[in-house]
Protein backbone atom coordinates (compact mmCIF):
# COMPACT_ATOMS: atom_id res chain seq x y z
CA UNK A 1 0.00 0.00 0.00
CA UNK A 2 2.83 2.68 0.77
CA UNK A 3 6.51 2.12 -0.40
CA UNK A 4 9.27 4.53 0.48
CA UNK A 5 12.67 4.66 -1.10
CA UNK A 6 15.72 6.41 -0.23
CA UNK A 7 14.21 9.52 1.32
CA UNK A 8 16.19 12.65 2.27
CA UNK A 9 15.20 15.28 3.83
CA UNK A 10 16.94 18.35 5.47
CA UNK A 11 15.92 21.81 6.61
CA UNK A 12 17.58 25.39 6.11
CA UNK A 13 16.85 27.98 8.41
CA UNK A 14 17.57 31.23 5.94
CA UNK A 15 16.47 33.24 9.31
CA UNK A 16 19.60 31.74 11.44
CA UNK A 17 22.20 32.21 9.17
CA UNK A 18 21.24 29.63 6.64
CA UNK A 19 21.98 26.65 9.61
CA UNK A 20 21.74 23.40 7.60
CA UNK A 21 19.82 20.64 9.52
CA UNK A 22 19.41 16.99 8.21
CA UNK A 23 16.80 14.76 9.60
CA UNK A 24 16.35 11.60 7.25
CA UNK A 25 18.99 9.97 5.03
CA UNK A 26 18.42 6.67 2.91
CA UNK A 27 15.17 5.76 4.49
CA UNK A 28 13.51 3.11 3.37
CA UNK A 29 9.40 2.16 4.37
CA UNK A 30 6.92 -0.53 2.98
CA UNK A 31 3.81 -0.75 4.61
CA UNK A 32 1.05 -3.76 3.29
CA UNK A 33 -2.48 -3.76 3.43
CA UNK A 34 -3.39 -4.67 7.27
CA UNK A 35 -0.45 -4.07 8.91
CA UNK A 36 1.50 -1.45 11.39
CA UNK A 37 4.50 -0.36 11.46
CA UNK A 38 5.70 1.63 14.33
CA UNK A 39 8.13 4.52 13.79
CA UNK A 40 10.57 3.53 16.55
CA UNK A 41 13.28 6.35 18.11
CA UNK A 42 14.48 8.55 20.31
CA UNK A 43 13.07 11.98 20.63
CA UNK A 44 13.87 14.70 17.92
CA UNK A 45 15.39 11.37 15.82
CA UNK A 46 13.17 12.55 12.88
CA UNK A 47 10.15 10.21 13.72
CA UNK A 48 7.51 12.94 12.58
CA UNK A 49 9.53 14.32 10.44
CA UNK A 50 8.77 11.32 8.39
CA UNK A 51 5.16 10.55 9.08
CA UNK A 52 4.80 13.86 7.60
CA UNK A 53 6.61 13.91 4.45
CA UNK A 54 4.38 10.69 4.30
CA UNK A 55 1.70 13.15 4.35
CA UNK A 56 3.03 15.53 1.93
CA UNK A 57 3.03 18.18 4.52
CA UNK A 58 7.17 17.65 4.64
CA UNK A 59 8.85 18.36 1.06
CA UNK A 60 11.28 16.04 0.88
CA UNK A 61 15.08 16.34 -0.60
CA UNK A 62 15.17 12.47 -2.11
CA UNK A 63 13.87 9.55 -2.74
CA UNK A 64 9.94 8.78 -3.35
CA UNK A 65 6.62 7.94 -1.62
CA UNK A 66 4.50 5.83 -3.52
CA UNK A 67 1.31 4.87 -2.47
CA UNK A 68 -1.72 3.14 -3.86
CA UNK A 69 -4.17 5.40 -4.83
CA UNK A 70 -7.43 3.90 -6.56
CA UNK A 71 -5.58 0.93 -7.96
CA UNK A 72 -2.62 2.83 -9.12
CA UNK A 73 0.66 4.08 -7.30
CA UNK A 74 1.08 8.11 -6.64
CA UNK A 75 4.45 9.45 -6.04
CA UNK A 76 3.81 11.80 -3.08
CA UNK A 77 6.96 13.33 -3.23
CA UNK A 78 6.46 14.43 -6.92
CA UNK A 79 2.97 14.67 -7.19
CA UNK A 80 1.46 17.83 -7.99
CA UNK A 81 -0.68 19.70 -5.56
CA UNK A 82 -4.04 18.43 -6.58
CA UNK A 83 -2.97 14.93 -6.61
CA UNK A 84 -1.67 14.99 -3.49
CA UNK A 85 -4.70 16.62 -2.34
CA UNK A 86 -7.16 14.07 -4.20
CA UNK A 87 -4.85 10.88 -2.56
CA UNK A 88 -5.60 12.50 1.46
CA UNK A 89 -9.50 13.01 0.27
CA UNK A 90 -9.80 8.96 -0.64
CA UNK A 91 -6.33 7.39 0.14
CA UNK A 92 -4.29 8.89 2.89
CA UNK A 93 -5.51 9.69 6.32
CA UNK A 94 -3.35 11.65 9.22
CA UNK A 95 -3.74 12.17 12.80
CA UNK A 96 -1.70 14.63 14.34
CA UNK A 97 -1.20 15.37 17.73
CA UNK A 98 -2.87 18.06 18.33
CA UNK A 99 -6.33 19.08 16.89
CA UNK A 100 -6.49 22.38 14.83
CA UNK A 101 -9.61 24.34 15.62
CA UNK A 102 -11.71 25.54 13.08
CA UNK A 103 -13.91 28.99 15.43
CA UNK A 104 -17.65 28.08 15.12
CA UNK A 105 -17.28 24.54 13.93
CA UNK A 106 -18.75 22.05 16.33
CA UNK A 107 -17.01 18.89 17.04
CA UNK A 108 -19.39 16.96 15.40
CA UNK A 109 -19.28 19.16 11.72
CA UNK A 110 -15.82 18.57 12.28
CA UNK A 111 -16.33 15.14 12.39
CA UNK A 112 -19.00 14.77 10.07
CA UNK A 113 -16.78 16.96 7.29
CA UNK A 114 -14.83 14.02 6.95
CA UNK A 115 -17.04 11.22 6.27
CA UNK A 116 -17.42 10.57 2.39
CA UNK A 117 -19.65 9.76 0.25
CA UNK A 118 -22.81 10.25 2.18
CA UNK A 119 -25.72 12.82 3.02
CA UNK A 120 -25.23 14.91 5.34
CA UNK A 121 -27.68 13.62 7.97
CA UNK A 122 -25.49 10.12 7.56
CA UNK A 123 -22.55 12.23 8.25
CA UNK A 124 -23.84 13.09 11.19
CA UNK A 125 -25.62 10.31 12.34
CA UNK A 126 -22.10 7.97 11.99
CA UNK A 127 -19.67 10.99 13.48
CA UNK A 128 -21.91 10.98 16.54
CA UNK A 129 -21.78 7.72 17.26
CA UNK A 130 -18.19 7.39 16.58
CA UNK A 131 -17.56 10.44 19.38
CA UNK A 132 -19.84 8.75 21.77
CA UNK A 133 -17.62 5.68 21.48
CA UNK A 134 -14.97 7.68 22.16
CA UNK A 135 -16.73 9.22 25.19
CA UNK A 136 -17.18 12.77 23.92
CA UNK A 137 -21.07 12.86 25.51
CA UNK A 138 -23.68 13.79 23.09
CA UNK A 139 -24.12 17.67 25.03
CA UNK A 140 -20.64 18.43 23.78
CA UNK A 141 -21.10 17.68 19.83
CA UNK A 142 -22.56 21.01 19.09
CA UNK A 143 -19.57 23.28 20.53
CA UNK A 144 -16.67 24.12 19.17
CA UNK A 145 -13.79 21.78 20.69
CA UNK A 146 -11.52 25.47 21.34
CA UNK A 147 -12.79 24.99 24.87
CA UNK A 148 -12.48 20.95 25.04
CA UNK A 149 -9.36 19.34 27.38
CA UNK A 150 -6.16 18.15 25.92
CA UNK A 151 -8.11 14.45 25.67
CA UNK A 152 -11.16 15.56 24.42
CA UNK A 153 -9.72 17.13 21.60
CA UNK A 154 -7.45 14.42 20.43
CA UNK A 155 -10.35 11.97 20.97
CA UNK A 156 -11.88 14.39 18.56
CA UNK A 157 -9.31 14.57 16.00
CA UNK A 158 -9.10 10.92 16.04
CA UNK A 159 -12.78 10.47 15.24
CA UNK A 160 -11.97 12.67 12.37
CA UNK A 161 -8.88 10.55 11.07
CA UNK A 162 -10.64 7.14 11.63
CA UNK A 163 -14.06 8.31 10.18
CA UNK A 164 -12.88 8.86 6.82
CA UNK A 165 -11.91 5.12 6.59
CA UNK A 166 -8.86 5.80 4.47
CA UNK A 167 -6.68 2.52 3.03
CA UNK A 168 -3.74 4.21 4.72
CA UNK A 169 -3.63 5.95 8.20
CA UNK A 170 -0.76 7.70 9.79
CA UNK A 171 -0.86 7.97 13.56
CA UNK A 172 1.36 10.57 15.63
CA UNK A 173 1.11 9.86 19.38
CA UNK A 174 -2.45 9.03 19.00
CA UNK A 175 -2.93 8.14 22.53
CA UNK A 176 -0.52 10.84 24.11
CA UNK A 177 -3.04 12.72 26.31
CA UNK A 178 -5.89 10.09 26.81
CA UNK A 179 -6.51 7.91 29.56
CA UNK A 180 -6.54 4.08 30.16
CA UNK A 181 -10.10 3.60 29.13
CA UNK A 182 -9.81 5.50 26.16
CA UNK A 183 -6.63 4.63 24.96
CA UNK A 184 -8.15 0.97 24.97
CA UNK A 185 -10.60 1.89 22.34
CA UNK A 186 -7.97 3.38 20.45
CA UNK A 187 -6.48 0.20 20.73
CA UNK A 188 -9.02 -1.41 19.32
CA UNK A 189 -9.99 0.68 16.81
CA UNK A 190 -6.58 0.11 15.33
CA UNK A 191 -7.27 -3.05 15.47
CA UNK A 192 -10.48 -3.24 13.84
CA UNK A 193 -8.58 -0.81 10.92
CA UNK A 194 -5.71 -3.37 10.41
CA UNK A 195 -8.24 -6.20 10.31
CA UNK A 196 -10.09 -3.88 7.18
CA UNK A 197 -7.38 -3.88 5.60
CA UNK A 198 -5.99 -0.39 6.25
CA UNK A 199 -2.19 0.05 6.15
CA UNK A 200 -0.91 2.11 9.14
CA UNK A 201 2.23 3.85 10.19
CA UNK A 202 2.33 5.33 13.56
CA UNK A 203 4.44 6.77 16.05
CA UNK A 204 3.17 5.34 19.55
CA UNK A 205 5.36 6.12 23.05
CA UNK A 206 3.23 4.61 25.09
CA UNK A 207 5.02 0.92 25.17
CA UNK A 208 2.34 -0.92 25.93
CA UNK A 209 0.47 0.54 22.90
CA UNK A 210 2.89 0.15 20.22
CA UNK A 211 3.17 -3.78 21.56
CA UNK A 212 -0.58 -4.19 21.52
CA UNK A 213 -0.79 -2.48 17.54
CA UNK A 214 2.46 -2.80 15.89
CA UNK A 215 3.51 -5.68 13.30
CA UNK A 216 7.06 -4.68 13.05
CA UNK A 217 8.99 -1.67 14.13
CA UNK A 218 11.00 0.66 12.14
CA UNK A 219 14.38 2.59 13.65
CA UNK A 220 14.54 6.07 12.87
CA UNK A 221 18.45 7.04 14.18
CA UNK A 222 19.49 10.46 14.84
CA UNK A 223 21.91 12.05 11.98
CA UNK A 224 25.19 13.84 13.20
CA UNK A 225 24.49 17.33 13.18
CA UNK A 226 26.24 18.28 10.06
CA UNK A 227 25.73 22.13 10.95
CA UNK B 1 -11.59 17.73 -14.13
CA UNK B 2 -8.41 17.40 -16.31
CA UNK B 3 -8.55 21.00 -17.66
CA UNK B 4 -7.36 24.41 -15.86
CA UNK B 5 -10.15 27.04 -15.25
CA UNK B 6 -7.93 30.05 -15.68
CA UNK B 7 -4.42 29.70 -16.79
CA UNK B 8 -1.74 32.78 -16.84
CA UNK B 9 1.64 32.99 -18.33
CA UNK B 10 3.97 35.54 -18.35
CA UNK B 11 2.37 38.48 -16.91
CA UNK B 12 4.60 41.42 -16.35
CA UNK B 13 3.22 44.22 -15.53
CA UNK B 14 5.29 48.17 -13.81
CA UNK B 15 4.08 51.57 -12.55
CA UNK B 16 6.73 53.41 -13.90
CA UNK B 17 9.98 52.30 -11.73
CA UNK B 18 8.42 49.81 -9.63
CA UNK B 19 8.01 46.26 -10.83
CA UNK B 20 4.08 45.57 -10.07
CA UNK B 21 4.34 41.49 -11.49
CA UNK B 22 7.73 39.73 -13.17
CA UNK B 23 7.10 36.91 -15.27
CA UNK B 24 4.10 35.78 -13.09
CA UNK B 25 2.54 32.40 -14.09
CA UNK B 26 -0.67 30.78 -12.70
CA UNK B 27 -3.33 28.13 -12.94
CA UNK B 28 -6.48 27.40 -11.23
CA UNK B 29 -8.64 24.56 -11.49
CA UNK B 30 -12.46 23.85 -11.05
CA UNK B 31 -13.77 23.77 -7.41
CA UNK B 32 -9.95 24.98 -6.31
CA UNK B 33 -9.01 27.56 -3.88
CA UNK B 34 -6.03 29.23 -4.49
CA UNK B 35 -4.31 32.08 -2.09
CA UNK B 36 -2.09 34.68 -2.87
CA UNK B 37 -0.23 35.75 0.32
CA UNK B 38 2.32 38.18 0.93
CA UNK B 39 2.80 41.84 2.76
CA UNK B 40 2.15 45.09 1.25
CA UNK B 41 3.60 45.84 -2.27
CA UNK B 42 4.37 42.03 -3.26
CA UNK B 43 1.65 42.43 -5.93
CA UNK B 44 -0.91 40.31 -5.21
CA UNK B 45 -3.73 42.70 -5.43
CA UNK B 46 -2.48 43.45 -8.70
CA UNK B 47 -2.21 40.04 -9.93
CA UNK B 48 -5.89 39.65 -8.83
CA UNK B 49 -6.90 42.50 -11.14
CA UNK B 50 -5.10 41.55 -14.13
CA UNK B 51 -6.06 37.85 -13.89
CA UNK B 52 -9.65 38.95 -13.45
CA UNK B 53 -9.35 41.43 -16.80
CA UNK B 54 -9.57 44.37 -14.60
CA UNK B 55 -5.95 45.46 -15.07
CA UNK B 56 -4.54 45.07 -18.52
CA UNK B 57 -0.30 43.57 -17.90
CA UNK B 58 2.47 45.03 -20.41
CA UNK B 59 3.25 41.62 -21.24
CA UNK B 60 1.81 38.25 -20.84
CA UNK B 61 -1.57 35.83 -21.39
CA UNK B 62 -4.64 35.15 -19.55
CA UNK B 63 -7.23 32.30 -20.56
CA UNK B 64 -10.24 31.70 -19.09
CA UNK B 65 -12.24 28.06 -20.34
CA UNK B 66 -16.09 29.14 -20.66
CA UNK B 67 -18.89 26.93 -19.81
CA UNK B 68 -19.02 25.70 -23.24
CA UNK B 69 -15.38 24.77 -22.88
CA UNK B 70 -14.08 27.08 -25.28
CA UNK B 71 -10.58 28.95 -23.99
CA UNK B 72 -11.15 32.75 -24.06
CA UNK B 73 -7.94 35.34 -24.17
CA UNK B 74 -8.99 37.20 -21.16
CA UNK B 75 -7.58 40.04 -22.28
CA UNK B 76 -8.66 40.40 -25.65
CA UNK B 77 -12.42 40.31 -25.15
CA UNK B 78 -14.41 42.83 -26.22
CA UNK B 79 -15.26 44.97 -23.31
CA UNK B 80 -19.25 43.67 -23.12
CA UNK B 81 -18.44 40.33 -23.16
CA UNK B 82 -15.86 40.80 -20.17
CA UNK B 83 -18.40 42.51 -18.47
CA UNK B 84 -21.08 39.86 -18.88
CA UNK B 85 -18.69 37.41 -17.59
CA UNK B 86 -17.89 39.32 -14.31
CA UNK B 87 -22.01 39.71 -14.18
CA UNK B 88 -22.76 35.85 -14.65
CA UNK B 89 -19.86 33.48 -14.25
CA UNK B 90 -17.17 35.30 -12.35
CA UNK B 91 -17.77 37.17 -9.25
CA UNK B 92 -15.44 39.61 -7.21
CA UNK B 93 -15.41 40.23 -3.82
CA UNK B 94 -14.09 43.14 -2.44
CA UNK B 95 -12.15 44.54 0.71
CA UNK B 96 -14.91 47.21 0.74
CA UNK B 97 -18.31 45.83 0.58
CA UNK B 98 -19.32 49.50 -0.39
CA UNK B 99 -16.98 48.94 -3.68
CA UNK B 100 -19.05 46.43 -4.80
CA UNK B 101 -23.01 47.12 -3.06
CA UNK B 102 -25.34 50.34 -4.34
CA UNK B 103 -25.53 51.75 -1.03
CA UNK B 104 -28.72 53.47 -2.29
CA UNK B 105 -30.77 50.07 -2.89
CA UNK B 106 -32.13 47.87 -0.34
CA UNK B 107 -30.30 44.91 0.72
CA UNK B 108 -32.58 42.63 -1.49
CA UNK B 109 -32.54 45.22 -4.44
CA UNK B 110 -28.65 44.46 -4.01
CA UNK B 111 -29.12 40.74 -4.80
CA UNK B 112 -31.43 40.50 -6.91
CA UNK B 113 -29.64 43.13 -9.32
CA UNK B 114 -27.28 40.40 -10.24
CA UNK B 115 -30.20 37.99 -11.32
CA UNK B 116 -31.95 40.96 -13.66
CA UNK B 117 -28.59 41.58 -14.95
CA UNK B 118 -29.01 37.93 -15.98
CA UNK B 119 -32.03 38.04 -17.56
CA UNK B 120 -34.45 37.19 -14.65
CA UNK B 121 -37.72 38.84 -14.83
CA UNK B 122 -40.35 37.26 -12.51
CA UNK B 123 -40.20 39.85 -9.41
CA UNK B 124 -41.45 36.91 -6.97
CA UNK B 125 -39.14 34.69 -7.96
CA UNK B 126 -36.50 37.10 -7.69
CA UNK B 127 -37.49 38.35 -4.22
CA UNK B 128 -37.74 34.96 -2.93
CA UNK B 129 -34.22 34.00 -4.55
CA UNK B 130 -32.87 36.88 -2.63
CA UNK B 131 -34.75 36.23 0.55
CA UNK B 132 -33.14 32.80 0.26
CA UNK B 133 -29.40 34.50 -0.27
CA UNK B 134 -29.71 36.35 2.45
CA UNK B 135 -30.95 33.65 4.76
CA UNK B 136 -27.37 31.77 3.52
CA UNK B 137 -25.37 34.69 4.77
CA UNK B 138 -26.68 34.75 7.66
CA UNK B 139 -29.05 38.16 7.24
CA UNK B 140 -32.26 38.01 8.79
CA UNK B 141 -34.73 37.99 5.77
CA UNK B 142 -36.71 41.20 7.49
CA UNK B 143 -33.53 43.13 6.93
CA UNK B 144 -34.73 42.82 2.92
CA UNK B 145 -35.95 46.21 2.32
CA UNK B 146 -33.41 47.95 4.58
CA UNK B 147 -30.85 50.10 3.23
CA UNK B 148 -27.11 48.63 3.23
CA UNK B 149 -26.20 51.94 5.11
CA UNK B 150 -27.90 50.48 8.38
CA UNK B 151 -25.54 47.35 8.38
CA UNK B 152 -22.98 46.62 10.13
CA UNK B 153 -19.62 45.82 8.50
CA UNK B 154 -19.72 42.58 8.79
CA UNK B 155 -23.32 42.44 7.37
CA UNK B 156 -22.08 44.20 4.63
CA UNK B 157 -19.52 42.20 3.63
CA UNK B 158 -21.88 38.58 3.93
CA UNK B 159 -24.33 41.40 1.64
CA UNK B 160 -21.54 41.28 -0.33
CA UNK B 161 -20.95 37.44 -0.66
CA UNK B 162 -24.88 37.48 -1.28
CA UNK B 163 -24.59 39.59 -4.05
CA UNK B 164 -21.56 37.72 -5.77
CA UNK B 165 -23.30 34.44 -5.22
CA UNK B 166 -26.43 34.51 -6.22
CA UNK B 167 -25.72 34.11 -9.91
CA UNK B 168 -23.93 30.61 -8.89
CA UNK B 169 -20.79 31.68 -10.09
CA UNK B 170 -17.85 28.97 -11.19
CA UNK B 171 -14.90 31.45 -10.48
CA UNK B 172 -14.61 33.92 -7.53
CA UNK B 173 -11.66 36.83 -6.73
CA UNK B 174 -11.24 37.94 -3.54
CA UNK B 175 -9.44 40.67 -2.40
CA UNK B 176 -8.97 40.60 1.78
CA UNK B 177 -12.66 39.78 2.14
CA UNK B 178 -11.81 39.62 6.05
CA UNK B 179 -9.50 42.48 5.93
CA UNK B 180 -10.27 45.07 8.40
CA UNK B 181 -13.36 43.45 10.31
CA UNK B 182 -13.13 42.47 13.82
CA UNK B 183 -12.27 39.64 14.80
CA UNK B 184 -15.38 37.11 15.63
CA UNK B 185 -16.75 38.60 12.61
CA UNK B 186 -13.96 37.70 10.94
CA UNK B 187 -14.23 33.71 11.91
CA UNK B 188 -18.10 33.98 11.24
CA UNK B 189 -17.58 34.93 7.87
CA UNK B 190 -14.68 32.93 7.16
CA UNK B 191 -16.42 30.07 8.33
CA UNK B 192 -19.49 30.83 5.62
CA UNK B 193 -16.92 31.61 2.97
CA UNK B 194 -15.59 28.10 3.52
CA UNK B 195 -18.81 26.69 3.91
CA UNK B 196 -20.48 28.16 0.41
CA UNK B 197 -17.35 27.27 -1.32
CA UNK B 198 -17.34 23.68 -0.25
CA UNK B 199 -21.28 23.27 -0.63
CA UNK B 200 -21.47 24.93 -4.42
CA UNK B 201 -17.97 23.64 -5.67
CA UNK B 202 -16.72 27.07 -6.77
CA UNK B 203 -13.08 27.95 -8.02
CA UNK B 204 -11.83 30.88 -5.86
CA UNK B 205 -8.63 33.08 -6.23
CA UNK B 206 -7.99 34.66 -2.57
CA UNK B 207 -5.47 37.70 -2.21
CA UNK B 208 -4.68 37.67 1.50
CA UNK B 209 -2.16 38.81 4.08
CA UNK B 210 -3.43 36.82 6.87
CA UNK B 211 -1.59 33.29 6.36
CA UNK B 212 -4.10 31.57 8.76
CA UNK B 213 -6.83 32.44 6.21
CA UNK B 214 -5.10 31.07 3.86
CA UNK B 215 -4.72 27.75 5.35
CA UNK B 216 -8.19 27.58 6.64
CA UNK B 217 -9.70 28.53 3.02
CA UNK B 218 -7.15 27.47 0.35
CA UNK B 219 -5.93 24.16 -1.12
CA UNK B 220 -2.96 25.57 -2.81
CA UNK B 221 -0.94 29.19 -2.17
CA UNK B 222 1.57 31.11 -3.86
CA UNK B 223 3.17 33.28 -1.84
CA UNK B 224 4.91 36.68 -3.70
CA UNK B 225 7.51 38.71 -2.99
CA UNK B 226 8.56 42.38 -5.30
CA UNK B 227 6.01 41.17 -7.74
CA UNK B 228 7.27 37.28 -8.13
CA UNK B 229 6.21 34.13 -7.26
CA UNK B 230 8.86 32.82 -4.32
CA UNK B 231 6.93 29.62 -3.53
CA UNK B 232 4.15 28.12 -4.46
CA UNK B 233 2.76 24.82 -3.53
CA UNK B 234 0.34 23.00 -1.00
CA UNK B 235 -1.31 25.58 1.50
CA UNK B 236 -0.14 22.81 4.58
CA UNK B 237 3.36 22.29 2.87
CA UNK B 238 4.47 26.06 1.97
CA UNK B 239 3.42 26.79 5.30
CA UNK B 240 4.52 24.11 7.39
CA UNK B 241 7.74 23.62 5.68
CA UNK B 242 8.46 26.65 3.81
CA UNK B 243 12.00 26.73 1.62
CA UNK B 244 11.94 30.38 0.45
CA UNK B 245 13.81 32.76 3.09
CA UNK B 246 10.86 35.69 2.31
CA UNK B 247 8.21 32.62 3.30
CA UNK B 248 10.25 31.37 6.27
CA UNK B 249 9.80 34.97 7.64
CA UNK B 250 5.97 35.20 6.80
CA UNK B 251 5.43 31.90 8.72
CA UNK B 252 7.84 32.97 11.46
CA UNK B 253 6.34 36.54 12.02
CA UNK B 254 3.04 35.38 12.60
CA UNK B 255 1.92 35.55 16.46
CA UNK B 256 0.46 32.60 18.00
CA UNK B 257 -2.53 33.46 19.96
Amino acid sequence: MLQARGLAKHFTLHLRGGVRLDVLRDVDLEVRAGECVALAGPSGAGKSTLLRALYGNYRVDGGEIRIRHEGAMVDIASAAPREVVAVRARTLGYVSQFLRVVPRVSALDIVAEAVREASPEEARARAAALLRRLNIPTRLHALPPATFSGGEQQRVNLARGFIGDHPVLLLDEPTASLDGANRDIVVEMIGAAKARGVAIVGIFHDTAVRDAVADRLLHVNPLQDAA
Amino acid sequence: MDETLLSARGLSLSFGPVTALADVDAELWPGEVLAIVGESGSGKTTLLNVLSGRVAADAGVVWYRDPAGRLQDVHAMPAPALRALHRSDWGFVHQNPRDNLRMNVSAGGNVGERLMAQGARHYGRIREEASAWLQQVEIDPSRMDDMPRTFSGGMLQRLQIARTLVTHPRLVFMDEPTGGLDVSVQARLLDLIRTLVARLGIAVVLVTHDLAVARLLAQRVMVMQRGRVVEQGLTDQVLDDPQHPYTQLLVSSVLQA
